[in-house]
């Protein structure tokens, strides 16, 4: 710890001077304020002001039937948006009692766990540029690029994907699409191993991050932390591994566990899982060539909207699809609550149905609003420049914050 | 799955609080019971101490809003045994002109704002919460939006009246 600076009585900087960090800040990454009260570079205490993007998406979900509902989850976690479109179309499929097949499985993960390499590139990347170095951010970011172009092969589009429907894919993958993912798996690793060289045992870097921001196992389960902030912490949870869905049963990987919590151990989890997540998708592509290659979906036609060109010449196909769109076809009443494994942590959906054409009640448990609630608590007493980074580190996203 | 049945949690639960919460069933397989606010602290408390259930992450806390019932509000916990891989939905309904509910930040610091959400959306009090203020919403905000009958959109605005298109 460093020397805690003495200043005299009639000395005008023992006032305490306020910080307003944010909400448009370079340093917050994201639309969230944070008064902070500063003894010189000191923090003394901090006040965290949320929902600057606040759009109210469980209200409108309540107006929405379930199909409609998939783009509202692209803007929760907009960096690895796929994991909540899947999440919220395996709550459904939970609902409805769907069984997807195994191909549909093995897709899914290749593009979750694409999601959570993306999201983890970005995390680490702006943690090193946070921390004074630029290169590893821009080496990393170039495979962002190429997975949003593999996004780009299966649904169309980049950001906000809207990946997938309830039962399965809109479409069959394309020759391109594994084209390109197997570019990525021959390019990534080269360019994670080099940024691992660039970091780990960087002597500037480690400096900054190391022994900063930690955080107690007990602590990061009082707070209800997941995902790699309470791995990096110590605890071994993972959704993945503990509740398995979509078939992660049948991959053989490691859940990565850190020691101390402090912002280095973080790192190095998501550095870890980002290799884990190249060996399920390896492994998926294995598994994948023993399924039958034209199934990319349920045979759920109640709640599977047929294809455009069906729908005008094929009469079952408009009848289902008429009562998809109209909502006539009856969904059990009941609860369910169903989480997955996102990129910052336990990503959950609590849908009450009561049968009728919306969710009765749709409640996400955020990630990122969980995780960021520690955030002032913890800055007290901490330096300014180590609080940026330790903010970097929780990867809190503004539209999980707030949905 | 979990390595304690349903019927474990709910014996060990029973023998502890004697019959001061109805089972609503399992639905999904997720054990749910319906307490009143008296025994709440009491059920969570014994929840996350016992040696054996340890539920000791709180996974979420949320509200629902059934209008023209008894008791209209509810407030729901969703507890996860790490250990045993074990989750429980615990539910108390509130009636709506006394919408007070002793806080879990005093089991969970982690209960803060998800408290500090529902307090904002359905307008439940949380007794002994630390800061209890409007976490998304403006702090000068009345109503309560997920009631269900808050609007989605906004009756007063102006925007969309039928004479700004020639109607």
């Amino acid at each position: 710890m460093q020397n805690h600076p003495v200043y005299t009585d009639n000395d005008p900087q023992t006032v305490p001077s306020t910080l307003n960090l944010g909400p448009t800040h370079p340093a917050t990454h994201g639309v969230f304020q944070n008064v902070l009260q500063l003894d010189g570079e000191r923090i003394i205490s901090g006040v965290s002001t949320i929902g600057y993007i606040h759009r109210a998406f469980e209200k409108i979900a309540e107006h929405r039937p379930f199909y409609q509902i998939t783009p509202l989850t692209d803007r929760l976690n907009y960096c690895s948006s796929p994991i909540n479109n899947m999440g919220w179309h395996m709550t459904v499929e939970k609902l409805l009692g769907i069984e997807t097949p195994k191909r549909v499985d093995y897709l899914r993960v290749i593009i979750m766990e694409l999601a959570r390499i993306s999201d983890h590139i970005i995390c680490n990347g702006v943690l090193g540029v946070d921390t004074g170095a630029f290169t590893g951010f821009l080496y990393m970011m170039e495979h962002r690029e190429s997975i949003y172009e593999i996004y780009e092969e299966v649904c169309g589009s980049r950001l906000t994907t809207n990946i997938g429907r309830i039962g399965g894919f809109e479409r069959n993958f394309n020759t391109i699409a594994f084209a390109k993912l197997r570019k990525f798996l021959k390019d990534f690793p080269v360019t994670l191993r080099e940024f691992e060289s660039l970091f780990n045992r960087n002597r500037i870097f480690v400096d900054r991050t190391k022994g900063v921001a930690c955080v107690t196992p007990e602590d990061a389960i009082n707070y209800s932390w997941s995902g790699p902030l309470l791995r990096a912490a110590g605890v071994d949870y993972d959704v993945r591994a503990m509740n398995p869905y979509s078939s992660y049963e049948d991959f053989d990987f490691e859940v990565p566990v850190g020691q101390d919590g402090d912002v280095y151990a973080r790192f190095l989890v998501r550095n870890e899982e980002m290799w884990q997540s190249l060996r399920i998708i390896e492994q998926a592509l294995v598994k994948l060539e023993k399924e039958p290659t034209d199934i990319f979906h349920a045979d759920v036609p109640e709640f599977y909207l047929p294809p455009k060109e069906d729908v005008y010449n094929n009469m079952e196909a408009l009848i289902y699809h008429f009562k998809i769109v109209m909502g006539e076809i009856d969904t059990p009443t009941s609860e369910v609550y169903h989480s997955v494994e996102g990129a910052n942590g336990e990503l959950g959906f609590y849908l009450v149905n009561d049968g009728g054409r919306a969710p009765y009640r749709l409640h996400f448990r955020r990630p990122s609003f969980i995780n960021y609630q520690m955030y002032a608590p913890m800055s007290r007493g901490m330096l300014l420049s180590d609080a940026i980074i330790n903010m970097s580190s929780l990867n809190v996203i503004a539209g999980e914050l707030d949905a | 799955m979990g390595k304690i049945t349903n019927e474990e949690v709910l014996a060990k639960l029973t023998a502890a609080i004697g019959d001061n919460f109805t089972v609503i069933g399992e639905p999904y397989g997720l054990l749910t019971l319906e307490t009143c606010r008296d025994n709440i602290t009491d059920i969570l408390t014994f929840l996350k101490n016992d040696t054996v259930l340890q539920f000791i992450y709180l996974t979420d806390l949320t509200g629902i809003h059934y209008p023209e019932t008894e008791k209209p509000i509810g407030v729901i916990y969703h507890l996860h045994s790490l250990v045993n891989n074990v989750r429980i939905r615990v539910k108390v309904f509130l009636a709506d002109d006394d919408v007070h509910i002793p806080t879990a930040t005093t089991i969970w610091n982690g209960a803060n704002w998800m408290e500090r959400e529902t307090y904002d959306f359905f307008g439940v009090i949380f007794d002994g919460h630390p800061d209890l203020r409007r976490i998304l919403n403006v702090d000068d905000m009345t109503a309560f939006p997920m009631r269900r009958e808050f609007p989605l959109e906004d009756p007063n605005r102006v925007d969309k009246k039928d004479y700004f298109f020639g109607r």
